[in-house]
């Protein structure tokens, strides 16, 4: 086995980290190779008949996708197992079964081949492939998903939090929303997508809370407020989806802008599932070029979670002496974006 | 400063730009809130006639809690713009960097008995962070930016405020957030009770816990 992997380096002269994310509703796995070359990024979402995501069979939909996704993900890297470097997971935050049914495969990986296993916080992973595929050096970042509303920057060996949701993320409030209404996800049109093409056929604005507390913004009841008009009936549908989206999004724009002339940084960085959104990116825009700033927005492959973010985090933290032992590998249900030093950026 | 050109911008802020600028033989703030065009126009002027109007009514109101705020000269909703009294001093933000511990402690706790005022007033300030204030030259702490402020006397608000002033500490002054912020509830307490403190820490609590995910929640599982 040493054997071979030493032959193996001397071949190909390159190292691989393989990734897996499993923190939600998607299971993902990633190779990435240690310069930051993007070898596979195979994705699988579950999606429930009705209904947000159920822990337990989002969890049992990872385990009966992990086999195939992973022989997918070698056969697009057009690698093999015993290339790999290193194992990298999401090891939080996110929900226990889904986490650890990721941790478990990886754990069973990196164990089988005998290479070191990385646990990576999503959050961190999501902020490290946009800076990797935007080439952004010191951002602001506004990471918008389905469980997560933060605006952090990078100060002294961390990524600081300046604002964040006080109650539900901005994927949440979209998708509660899109449920709400009775609209349909498929498999390439989530409810974001749905939502986005609806407002695009509207340009009347209902009135709806406008929250914004310091850099902070509260959504829960912007989300009350629009399915209370939704169940009045009172409203057209596209002009309810047009106003919820302008509303929540002038929101995190108003406190990206605030975390920009407050840090004076000369970067804005757009990532997580709702980055897709073309209007919330059109907005961030506006606010990057008023501060002369550079506007960066992660591909739309890169946005949702995906496999590839997680083996880039792994490689960065890897090669700056961060590995997990295997009885340290538990998954962090809660694990915050600034408990954890990232020694890479300076 | 006096060779300097007026009206000369010295800030440009998320929402609004300030100037510095001579007023009928006074040196004054202008602080324009100008259109935000990300957002859709009706929108935008809501929010920024709303906040020009309220903006000066609770610094008016800070004042009758004793609370130090900038004079207001003139409001001009059309042009959503504010003239203001300009506070010569430094900004606590700056501040806080500068000094020994003791007397970080002391302006901080300072901040907290204003803050205590502001809402023993029934005030909340809703942008709670050290740039918000002004330390003069005579020892008095300004409070500055009511934008997003608020008459509201419920507890929820004040528990908003005082979390929003803990995290300008974390992800401003994280090496010692938690000096200061120990010392802002002192000042708190000081002026609102030990009660009325003891009852907003809880709730700052209660606040946390509602984000997805944060360690706090695990005691109450």
């Amino acid at each position: 086995m040493v054997k071979d992997t030493k032959m193996k380096q001397k071949k190909t002269e390159t190292a691989y980290c393989l990734g897996i994310e499993s923190t939600a509703d998607d299971f993902s796995v990633g190779i990435v190779s240690f310069e930051g070359k993007i070898l596979a990024n195979v994705i699988d979402a579950y999606l429930p008949e009705e209904g947000g995501i159920h822990p337990r069979e989002a969890s049992r939909h990872h385990a009966e996708v992990a086999d195939r996704v992973l022989e997918e993900t070698f056969a697009k890297s057009g690698i093999k197992p015993s290339d790999l470097s290193i194992a990298a997971f999401s090891q939080g935050p996110g929900l226990g079964p889904c986490l650890r049914t990721g941790a478990t495969v990886a754990r069973a990986l990196a164990s089988y081949l005998g290479i070191p296993l990385v646990g990576v916080n999503h959050c961190i992973a999501h902020i490290e492939i946009g800076k990797l595929k935007t080439d952004a050096k010191d951002p602001v970042t506004l990471y918008v998903s389905g469980g997560n509303t933060i605006v952090a920057a990078f100060d002294s060996g961390r990524y600081r939090v300046f604002g964040e949701t006080l109650d539900i993320a901005l994927g949440n409030c979209l998708d509660v929303f899109a449920r709400e209404a009775g609209l349909k996800q498929k498999k390439d049109m989530p409810f974001g997508a749905v939502l986005e093409k609806l407002a695009l056929k509207s340009e009347t604005l209902v009135p709806l809370p406008y929250t914004v507390k310091g850099m902070d913004t509260s959504l829960s009841g912007l989300l009350t407020a629009a399915v209370a008009l939704l169940r009045k009936d009172t409203c057209a549908l596209e002009d309810l989806c047009y106003s919820l989206q302008e509303t929540a999004f002038s929101m995190v724009t108003e406190v990206t802008e605030r975390a920009l002339a407050h840090t004076e940084k000369k970067e804005v960085l757009l990532t997580g599932g709702v980055a897709a959104n073309k209007r919330l990116q059109s907005m961030v825009k506006v606010i990057t070029e008023e501060h002369s700033a550079r506007f960066c927005v992660v591909p739309s492959e890169f946005a949702v979670d995906n496999g590839a973010m997680v083996a880039w985090t792994g490689v960065l933290a890897f090669t700056h002496g961060m590995v997990t032992p295997v009885e340290k590998s538990f998954v962090k249900l809660r694990w915050r974006l600034e408990e954890v030093e990232v020694p890479w950026v300076t | 400063m006096g060779n300097v050109k007026l009206p000369q911008l010295i800030k440009k802020g998320a929402e609004a730009s300030l100037y510095l600028a001579d007023w009928h033989g006074r040196r004054v703030i202008i602080k324009k809130r100008l259109p935000k065009i990300y957002r859709p126009t009706v929108l935008d002027e809501q929010i920024r006639v709303y906040r020009t109007i309220h903006e000066p009514q609770l610094m008016h109101e800070a004042k009758k809690a004793g609370v130090p705020t900038p004079i207001i000269f003139q409001v001009d909703v059309v042009n959503t713009t504010i003239v203001m009294e300009f506070v010569e001093g430094k900004q606590v933000k700056v501040l806080l960097n500068e000094v020994e511990s003791a007397e970080r402690q002391c302006v901080s706790f300072t901040v907290g008995e204003s803050i205590g005022k502001l809402h023993a007033h029934g005030l909340v300030h809703g942008d709670l962070t050290t740039s918000n204030m002004i330390m003069a030259s005579d020892g008095k702490v300004f409070f500055v930016d009511f934008g997003l402020g608020e008459k509201n006397k419920e507890l929820e608000a004040r528990g908003v405020d005082m979390h929003l002033m803990n995290r300008a500490l974390q992800s401003t002054h994280f090496r010692f957030a938690e000096e200061c912020f120990d010392a802002v509830v002192n000042g708190y307490s000081r002026v609102v009770g030990d009660r009325v403190a003891k009852s907003v820490l809880d709730k700052i609590g209660e606040i946390k816990r509602r984000g997805r995910y944060v360690a706090e929640r695990k005691s109450s599982e």
